[in-house]
């Protein structure tokens, strides 16, 4: 029997860790050096990372394809609203509004996880128009005519985009590094192996229910923090904006086209997502029409997407989430 | 005496979603597939129906039969919705279902993204009817008391849904299509060691299917007014028609529609957003219900119970 030893740390992984910090530095002092108009942007692209890696969280890794995710986008906006209108200034709202559709998430998930594939992707967007149409109802949103977040009024336009701005980052690297730790740790490696084969996870012990219910109330909480976001950005709340399906149509591109189930895929596939939007978005349908073509099509050829297909064959892998079984003579065997 | 009227509108309506229902339903029950296109393929079908009637001009060259022209239409739009049907298993299904469990549920919104973008590209935003071709059918009713009435397009729509589930049973039961198809849903893979081609039986089932989401569609564009994002709706009051009837029983799915269409139309009475609230609503009741172990007893068709 060779003699091996389990590598996490490959020299490749250390050094893009060390890059990811650099970067992370640079665009914590953003708004003080970028124009206004990239900072708004990066905004954006904070908010796309967050929704496609959320939504892998829940599909690649819990193998939940939910088309209703836009549930917790609107009720993130939707609380928000809520707690603001109640005299909360306006930081603390944010948290407090994510913090509270996390916590709404934990019984939504304990029915819905029983569904099973197009049963839970289904079921979950009748609770987003459910969501919809019962919000409508509340007087303080005025249907579908919407509201504002009027509390944002009391800052300056130039404080609120870099606040917005920051505030946006740091939930992006709160909610990423979520994801990172909880895939190094013992939860971890359940999940993968539930994304593998759940059958056969199960029945080596996997406690397959428990990684599905953390997954599940992740990507709950990571889109509400999107919804929040996506509130302070747009300032204005329309229902049917925040619940629209188009939500999911993104999030499943991102997710899909960059990887399901890697870490990095769905980042790559924000930025993608991001930069096709930014060229073709003024084509309007047609931008759309494309995202779909693309999508079916990686979804039928391409189905472990751009990063998937660049760690099956070359190995790579640029953030430590997984292990290298290496032989001692320097064979790679992964 | 008005509320039963709405009553009774929701058990009409109720005819509608189960007609919806069936294409989803039976693929379901095939291929074990949720199509998320099939509200979409249903509104296709509308604007399928609409492009020829526009195109040939028959409602007027048939005089005073000119309402009977998208009936006529219907009997070319049909195949052509089969057609479809068959190509969606051979481009798409057929691929996603051998990538393993999430690539249909991928794949098909995929599909209805486009097919939601493509309409709104070719058709436009606006709203479109096929009421107007179809004569008094439309708005024709009788009245049973002062109050109390029934439409002939819902009575029409009813009966066909009627028609449509029983002789899916029929073909079901005793033909050899049938019996193929059954045994195919029950064992996929082990039908092709009987000489069973089992692609064949899935095209199959797949045109039957888009055939009837087309039906539905149709019947859709003349009851109301249909627009190329209309699918979805269509794509949840189906879905939720199959859960509540109980999933993979033809049966059922009428009495799902019925369900839902009278919940709604309650709904309806309280609070004018309160159809669409009540719908989701009982659809979720029902579900908690079944999901934490009551047995709703239904007549099932001869397939296997649905794979939990």
């Amino acid at each position: 029997m060779n003699a091996y030893k389990v590598e996490r740390w490959t020299r490749q992984s250390v050094f893009f860790s060390a890059a990811v910090g650099a970067l992370l530095l640079v665009l914590a002092v953003g708004p003080l050096v970028f124009p206004p108009g990239i900072t708004d942007r990066l905004t954006t692209l904070f908010i796309y990372i967050i929704l496609a890696a959320m939504w892998n969280a829940l599909a690649g890794y819990g193998g939940l394809v939910s088309i209703g995710q836009q549930l917790f986008i609107g009720l993130g906006g939707y609380a928000l609203i809520r707690i603001s209108n109640a005299g909360v200034p306006m930081f603390p709202a944010l948290i407090l509004a994510i913090v509270i559709i996390a916590l709404v998430a934990l019984p939504i998930g304990e029915l819905m996880l029983r569904l099973r594939g197009g049963e839970f992707a289904i079921g979950m967007w009748v609770l987003a128009e459910l969501a919809h149409f019962s919000i409508n109802l509340d007087p303080l949103i005025q249907g579908e005519t919407g509201t504002s977040l009027l509390a944002l009024n009391a800052f300056t336009p130039g404080a609120r985009r870099a606040d917005i701005y920051w505030m946006g980052l740091a939930l992006m690297i709160l909610l990423l590094g979520t994801l990172f730790v909880l895939l190094r740790g013992k939860i971890g490696a359940s999940i993968q192996a539930i994304r593998d084969d759940e059958i056969a996870a199960a029945s080596v012990g996997v406690k397959v229910q428990n990684g599905k219910r953390v997954m599940f109330v992740l990507a709950a909480g990571g889109c509400a923090a999107a919804g929040v976001l996506n509130l302070a950005t747009t300032i204005s709340y329309q229902p049917h904006a925040f619940f629209g399906i188009q939500w999911t149509a993104y999030m499943l591109f991102m997710a899909l086209v960059g990887g399901l189930g890697t870490f990095e895929g769905p980042i790559i596939g924000a930025i993608l997502f991001f930069s096709m939007e930014t060229f073709f978005g003024a084509t309007g349908v047609l931008y759309l029409i494309g995202l779909g073509v693309v999508a079916l099509g990686f979804a039928l050829f391409i189905p472990r997407g751009i990063w998937g297909e660049v760690e099956a064959r070359f190995g790579v892998r640029l953030l430590p989430v997984g292990y290298f079984l290496k032989m001692v003579e320097g064979e790679k065997v992964k | 005496m008005n509320f039963l009227n709405q009553v009774l509108q929701g058990a009409m309506l109720g005819g509608f979603y189960a007609l919806v229902a069936c294409g989803l339903s039976f693929l379901f029950g095939v291929m074990r597939i949720i199509n998320l296109a099939h509200g979409s393929l249903a509104i296709l079908g509308a604007f399928l129906l609409l492009g020829m009637l526009n195109a040939t001009n028959w409602p007027n060259t048939m005089g005073d039969y000119g309402y009977l022209a998208p009936f006529v239409c219907l009997a070319i739009v049909l195949p052509v919705m089969a057609a479809i049907g068959w190509a969606l298993q051979f481009l798409v299904l057929d691929r996603s279902l051998r990538a393993g469990p999430l690539i249909p549920v991928l794949s098909t919104f995929g599909v209805a993204v486009i097919l939601d973008n493509g309409m709104f590209e070719t058709y436009g935003a606006n709203s479109n009817s096929l009421g107007p071709f179809i004569g008094d059918l439309s708005f024709g009713s009788w009245n049973l008391t002062d109050t109390i009435y029934i439409g002939q397009l819902d009575a029409l729509i009813f009966g066909t849904a009627v028609v449509v589930l029983g002789g899916l049973q029929l073909m079901l039961t005793y033909t050899k299509l049938g019996r193929t198809i059954r045994a195919t849903a029950d064992a996929p893979d082990v039908v092709g060691l009987i000489g069973v081609n089992q692609k064949l039986v899935f095209s199959a089932a797949a045109a039957i299917a888009v055939m009837l989401t087309g039906l539905a569609g149709v019947f859709d564009g003349m009851r109301t007014s249909f627009a190329p994002y209309d699918g979805g709706t269509l794509l949840i009051f189906a879905f939720e028609t199959v859960v509540i009837g109980g999933i993979g029983s033809l049966w059922g799915t009428l009495v799902g529609g019925v369900v839902l269409g009278v919940a709604q139309n309650i709904g309806a009475e309280i609070n004018p957003a309160g159809f669409q609230i009540a719908g989701h609503l009982t659809f979720l009741v029902i579900l908690i219900f079944r999901t934490f172990g009551f047995k709703i007893p239904l007549p099932r068709l001869p397939f296997r119970k649905a794979a939990a």
